[in-house]
């Protein structure tokens, strides 16, 4: 899987979790970019990203990751 | 196991889901209901969810719950308002804020007044009412603790009850404190998870006594495991003690709990028969060709749920039938095979006929005068689920998994029958249940084994092969190994040509007693020859019913037999094997004579005169049954 279909698959998730359809993701947008990504929507985006990739994030990793970009190198570091 | 294994999967839910914003709002809600009674994750729970807030609900009965809770539980809301939707009810949530259940109760002018909840669920978490507090803890005495924290929970009951007066539901603690024993962490009161046991069985007790209603995680932790219930990451990371896996299911159980509390749960069951209530077609296999009882695992499965539907009847749920069958086929297991544990007398209404299962469901509906919403309908045929799911949403159809020695758990996990509160009539058969219970317990606690025998009100029923039990039979005959004198393996051919034989004695037995049916457990073949012998060619007994005193009983029978045709002698052999070395000593013990064998060396030869032989004792009771 490619940087753009994990990016594609985040997306939709997020859309998904948070409502905001319109929502614009690249590797450099974080939670200020989207509508309604509060932080009950954000662990409910973890664990969908968990379920639907098949992993589990390190909480340590998460703390640092500061937007999709990082998010996307977590999670192709355990594909 | 899986969530919502008993619901059908779409395929393409998120397209489904996506699609139902293009409709008008005051369509939404049917296309809803619908859609909630597949299997939905979490992620499509939100979506729906989000689509429920969209949806005209001006005609849909709308019940007020407010979440009365320790820790973060609005992740907890798009659960409850999905399942809400797929039991037909709007469920208007209230959570208050983080910390503010005590204040939010006792202020009249707060929130949660404002308000004014239908129903009340109490949602504390097992890390605030005991993590923090337990370094404090003597491991041996954690009586202050406990009491604290049922007191906090009585409290927080108290204060909702006498401000909204109104159903409660109180949410058990979540086992998740890990092991400072193991097996025996009962021995230590203070060990958190034992806390947790002691707090949760105060809450059962209390819950029969006080007036509110148990919301048991414990149950769906041992379906699920609870670290589909827990995980510790997310405690620290957002204060969710229920992880949102789990939320779109908890939504669900918290919906069983408030429909039984408003008395909408379902009522009554309505069975298709073939390969639903027993294996195979009845109207092309006929009465021997059906898998019913013990014999073969399809059979035994097939028993089993029926014994769990009979289970279901006794505590009130109704049953009806509805079947694709000409009637006579149909009703016919029920009145003439013996291991049908369901019979004609349990069936409120039984339908056979070639109409569509949808028409015949409203009829039922309409004859037992109950709504059409509380029937469950459940068929192994996935064309006839759908039928019924198409034409009439509103009657629960269980997703029957292929095999049917899953029929029972996925019924059951469908909470289909959740009640709150056991009716009169219940209790009345509960306490007959109850002094069966004891009755059995004081005959355990007897010391003679002949009184023992005597109160297990034995009956052998017995009758000559007939065509219905021959497939038994023969499996009977090929798989003992252990009370057979001879093992002489026999086709179904043969056996049923020793049936049709004049000159055969032929003896099935089935056991019943005070505790139910034991099934066909012995077989006897036995041939009559001109010299007036009678000389047993099978003997076998299924273990399971050991030490009964059925050889005894069973020997009257063939003795019986043998003076009706005038015949004065019983000739037996033994022949060993290596797994039959139990029945060495048979005969000797029914009183024959060992005589020259018919088979050197190994075997062994026994005769018997019946002309003044007195039989030996037993406690069983025979009674002779038609052959059909």
């Amino acid at each position: 899987m490619n940087d753009n279909e994990i990016l594609d698959k985040v997306s939709t998730i997020i859309r998904d979790i948070t409502g905001d359809d319109d929502a614009v993701l690249t590797h450099e947008s974080s939670a200020e970019d989207v509508q309604n990504w509060d932080s009950m929507n954000h662990i409910s985006i973890i664990v969908a990203i968990e379920q639907s990739f098949g992993i589990k994030f390190r909480m340590a990793e998460l703390e640092d990751a500061k937007n999709i970009g990082a998010m996307i190198d977590l999670i192709k570091s355990q594909l | 196991m899986k969530w919502f294994d008993y619901l059908p999967c779409d395929e393409n839910i998120g397209a489904t889901i996506n699609n139902l914003k293009s409709l008008p709002a005051d369509q939404m809600w049917p296309e809803l209901n619908i859609i909630a009674k597949t299997r939905l994750d979490f992620t499509n729970t939100i979506k729906l969810d989000r689509a429920i807030s969209l949806a005209d609900k001006s005609n849909v009965k709308t019940i007020r719950l407010a979440i009365l809770a320790s820790a973060t539980v609005a992740h907890l809301i798009p659960g409850i308002r999905v399942a809400g939707a797929r039991h037909g009810l709007y469920l208007e949530v209230f959570c208050h804020d983080y910390g503010m259940a005590l204040q939010n109760l006792t202020d009249p002018t707060s929130p949660l007044h404002a308000f004014q909840p239908d129903v009340v669920l109490i949602s504390w978490t097992t890390e605030q009412l005991l993590g923090t507090r337990i370094s404090d803890l003597d491991l041996h005495v954690p009586d202050a603790l406990v009491n604290g924290a049922l007191a906090e929970l009585q409290l927080v009951r108290d204060l909702a009850r006498s401000a909204f007066n109104c159903p409660i539901i109180q949410q058990t603690l979540l086992p998740i404190a890990p092991l400072l024993m193991g097996n025996n962490e009962h021995h230590l009161p203070g060990s958190p998870l034992t806390i947790v046991d002691t707090i949760n069985n105060a809450l059962k007790i209390s819950s029969l006594q006080e007036n509110f209603d148990l919301l048991n995680l414990n149950l769906p932790v041992m379906d699920y495991g609870i670290a589909s219930w827990f995980d510790p990451g997310l405690w620290y990371k957002g204060k969710q003690e229920i992880s949102p896996l789990a939320t779109p299911f908890y939504g669900e159980l918290v919906l069983r709990l408030i429909k039984a509390q408003y008395g909408l749960s379902y009522k009554c069951l309505v069975l298709d028969l073939d390969n639903t209530l027993w294996g195979g077609v009845i109207g092309d296999d006929g009465l021997d060709g059906i898998k019913l009882g013990q014999g073969s695992p399809v059979g035994e499965a097939h028993l089993a749920f029926q014994r769990y539907i009979l289970n279901l009847s006794r505590r009130g749920v109704i049953l009806a039938v509805c079947s694709k069958n000409d009637e006579k086929n149909a009703l016919e297991p029920f009145e003439q095979h013996n291991e049908m544990v369901l019979k004609r007398e349990h069936i409120a209404h039984f339908i056979a006929n070639w109409n569509d299962k949808a028409s015949n469901l409203r009829f039922i509906a309409q004859e037992l005068n109950i709504g059409i919403d509380s029937l469950v309908f459940v068929d192994d045929n996935p064309f006839e689920r759908n039928q019924v799911r198409s034409e009439l949403p509103q009657v629960a159809v269980p997703e029957l998994p292929v095999d049917p020695a899953y029929y029972a758990s996925c019924l059951s996990s469908g909470g289909y029958f959740e009640a709150i509160a056991i009716t009169n009539d219940d209790l009345a058969r509960t306490q007959q249940y109850q002094a069966n219970a004891i009755r059995i317990s004081e005959q355990k606690a007897i010391g003679n084994i002949d009184d023992y025998l005597s109160s297990l009100a034995m009956v052998l029923e017995w009758s000559a092969f007939d065509d219905q039990s021959l497939t038994r039979v023969t499996q009977l005959i090929n798989k003992t190994n252990q009370f057979n004198l001879t093992t002489q393996r026999l086709s179904m051919d043969e056996v049923e040509f020793f049936a049709g034989n004049p000159e055969t004695v032929t003896l099935q037995m089935r056991l019943l007693d005070k505790y139910g049916d034991n099934g066909i457990i012995s077989i006897i073949i036995a041939n009559a020859s001109p010299d007036s012998t009678l000389t047993i060619h099978t003997w076998l007994m299924s273990c399971r019913v050991l030490g009964r005193g059925v050889e005894n009983a069973s020997l009257g029978l063939l003795i019986a037999a043998a003076k009706q045709r005038g015949i004065s002698r019983l000739v037996g052999e033994y022949l060993p094997t290596e797994k039959n070395g139990m029945v060495a000593e048979h005969y000797k013990k029914l009183g024959f004579s060992e005589i020259e064998p018919n088979n050197p060396p190994a075997g062994t030869t026994w005769e018997l005169d019946i002309s003044n032989f007195l039989e030996p004792s037993h406690h069983i009771t025979l009674k002779q049954i038609p052959q059909s």
